[in-house]
């Protein structure tokens, strides 16, 4: 079974952490998962950097220009996480732009991250007609879930698509925004959050954009499987690099 | 085989939406009305009258006689440099300051290079009185002093783009990211026939007006309809688009994309898209760009601020691809120099994109009754400073 779908057969909240490989520093790649691991977290999401990230707020953008100054590239983080599994059993996912997976042979990459182990991937700019038309039968094969997004403006009849076309858990994006543009959650989001409830989908949601710390990943998980925290990591390892790791976790839950 | 976009925006293998699920309503939103709504008549009649008496149209068509004798064959000019604003930029404006208003929106945002889409929308916006966003690079804002000062004065706000390489290609990541932070009240006035679909094809139609106004204004002139050659620079490509709209389906109208070669292809400083993209995703669109082995997009360069795109738009990909368009490069140094001799010799100071499309008479030969029209899609006002430094006026 795949690692994703075993850990939401669980009967907890799934915290997921995002990163962007090769930041702080080029090298920091195995050490941020292995501490994530080891501080309870569930699930990581391993990003992937792109000069161009249309959806990603300045923290993110930040740290993918940085990362990218650093010398970070596709080839180079399979390089890097080649033995991956060898220390780890937490799911992983890989999250980044399309663009860089064309260039690098979408097929090329997905028999790539089976072999190291990777269990899904998240590429916001891949349309869900271009991925059923071209690519669905090449994730399947290598046993890589796709995830996708929905937002407060994607329709039901949309969402029913995208939970038609899911296996895993739908990245359900808290607020019109890029990451890290918002802080909390008000009333929009909570009548959101039921109804998207009230939809009886077959997937699991977990909420992105938006959760920062304890409170807000209380309120995002109240009526959702989990919540993923990017901006706020990438933030806490540009103020105390990678040492404190679990101490960022911990203040979580 | 068509030139034009299919049903889901496609020319040949490139175009296409491939944007994040954010961005989903507002482009489909425009997808499922935008065709309709360009059609009714109402729509059309305040368009057209709005190009007559508020742009100028139709922009002559002007033979060039001593230009045509140098060369030795027989060059029209389409006058879009006498456009209001001083471009063929403000066409597209127009029509979709129109469409923003038909679909409900409240809100303007644009991305700009230069400034000159910058200053055609700040205008259109002022014309409606509506509430306009101007997104531009951190380096151009300092670079195209005037243009930040006009889209002031028409009341637009101009915010710097400062992430990236703080130009053209990062304005659009900050107008794309604005309008994902506004997907209700906002409509996103994209300025070239880039980006997911439908814009390629929309801005191409309100460009259009060019190529048809061409194809009368020949039939006037030479009694014929289909010149031999229609040339334009390419960019992102909507004046291009425009010129060449009406005779894609034509095959024995030949097409010549100019590129801007910089200061050489090969030379590291270029963005000649064609001989040096690959296929690619940027800003929604699948079409060739310029980026690393790695899928990384890289910084274009030339003289012309109008022209350093690291892509094309999808239609000129396809061009390219299908052998349709004959694509020519140009660089800093022979587009300053056909620039000058315009000038010198019809008395028009044209803009250093349109200077890229004069340029190829050099080297690129005509026959004697050839009929060659060359879109002169801008004036050269905004360029003084760049002719200035360049031949230490």
């Amino acid at each position: 079974m795949n690692r994703i779908k075993q850990k939401l057969s669980e009967d907890k909240k799934i915290l997921s952490i995002y990163f962007t490989a090769g930041y702080p520093k080029l090298d920091d790649t195995v050490q941020i998962i292995q501490d994530l691991e080891k501080s309870g977290v569930d699930l990581i999401e391993i990003g992937l950097p792109f000069s161009d990230p249309l959806a990603d707020g300045p923290t993110i953008q930040e740290s993918s220009t940085a990362a990218l100054k650093n010398g970070m590239h596709t080839e180079l983080l399979f390089e890097q996480i080649k033995d991956i599994r060898k220390s780890v059993s937490i799911p992983l996912i890989l999250m980044g732009y399309f663009n860089p997976v064309l260039q690098y042979g979408v097929e090329k990459f997905c028999q790539k991250c089976e072999e190291i182990g990777i269990d899904g991937l998240i590429l916001p700019d891949l349309p869900l007609d271009v991925y059923q038309e071209e690519y669905e039968a090449l994730f399947k094969k290598h046993r890589l879930i796709n995830v996708f997004l929905i937002t407060p403006q994607t329709s039901d009849e949309r969402i029913k698509a995208i939970d038609d076309a899911s296996e895993g858990f739908i990245y359900m994006v808290s607020s019109a925004s890029t990451t890290g543009a918002k802080s909390g959650f008000g009333e929009e989001q909570s009548s959101y959050f039921q109804r998207i409830s009230n939809m009886q989908l077959k997937n699991p949601q977990i909420v992105g954009f938006g959760i920062s710390n304890a409170e807000t990943f209380n309120q995002a998980t109240e009526k959702t499987k989990g919540a993923i925290i990017g901006s706020a990591f990438i933030k806490h390892l540009t103020e105390n690099g990678v040492d404190s790791i679990g101490g960022f976790v911990s203040q979580i839950r | 085989m068509s030139y034009h976009a299919d049903e889901k925006g496609y020319y040949g293998e490139f175009g296409g939406a491939f944007i994040p699920e954010m961005l989903y309503p507002n482009c489909e939103e425009l997808r499922q009305n935008y065709i309709q709504i360009m059609e009714e008549p109402s729509f059309k009649q305040e368009f057209q009258q709005l190009l007559k008496d508020y742009v100028g149209r139709p922009t002559p068509l002007y033979f060039a006689k001593r230009l045509s004798e140098k060369f030795n064959t027989k060059i029209y000019l389409k006058r879009e440099d006498l456009c209001h604003t001083g471009a063929h930029k403000v066409n597209n404006t127009i029509g979709q300051i129109l469409m923003a208003k038909k679909l409900g929106k409240h809100r303007i945002i644009a991305e700009t290079g230069a400034g000159q889409h910058g200053v055609a929308t700040a205008t259109v916006c002022a014309l409606m009185g509506i509430e306009c966003v101007v997104y531009m690079g951190e380096i151009d804002i300092a670079r195209q002093a005037p243009n930040v000062a006009r889209m002031k004065m028409l009341g637009a706000e101009v915010r710097a783009a400062k992430s990236g390489s703080k130009t053209l290609k990062d304005a659009t990541n900050e107008a794309i990211r604005d309008w994902i932070n506004n997907p209700v009240d906002t409509h996103y006035i994209i300025g070239s026939v880039v980006g997911p679909h439908p814009y390629p094809d929309m801005v191409a139609r309100f460009q259009s007006v060019i190529s048809e106004e061409i194809k009368s204004q020949l039939l006037e002139k030479e009694d014929r309809e289909n010149p031999d050659y229609v040339v334009a620079c390419v960019g992102g490509g909507s004046n291009a688009a425009g010129a060449f709209y009406h005779y894609l389906d034509t095959p024995e109208v030949g097409i010549i994309a100019v590129e801007a070669a910089g200061k050489g292809i090969h030379s590291g400083e270029s963005a000649a898209t064609s001989a040096l993209g690959k296929v690619g995703i940027i800003h929604g669109s699948k079409t060739l760009l310029m980026q690393t082995a790695d899928g990384q997009i890289t910084e274009p360069y030339s003289i012309s601020a109008g022209l350093d795109y690291p892509g094309v738009g999808p239609m000129h990909a396809h061009l390219y691809k299908s052998g349709r368009g004959e694509f020519i490069s140009i660089t800093d140094d022979e587009a300053m120099q056909a620039g000058l001799e315009l000038c010198k010799l019809e008395g028009i100071i044209p803009a250093i994109e349109s200077s890229h499309a004069l340029a190829i008479f050099e080297d690129r030969k005509f026959k004697e009754d050839d009929v060659v029209v060359v879109n002169l899609s801008g004036r050269g006002d905004k360029d003084l400073q760049n002719y200035i430094d360049y031949f230490k006026l």
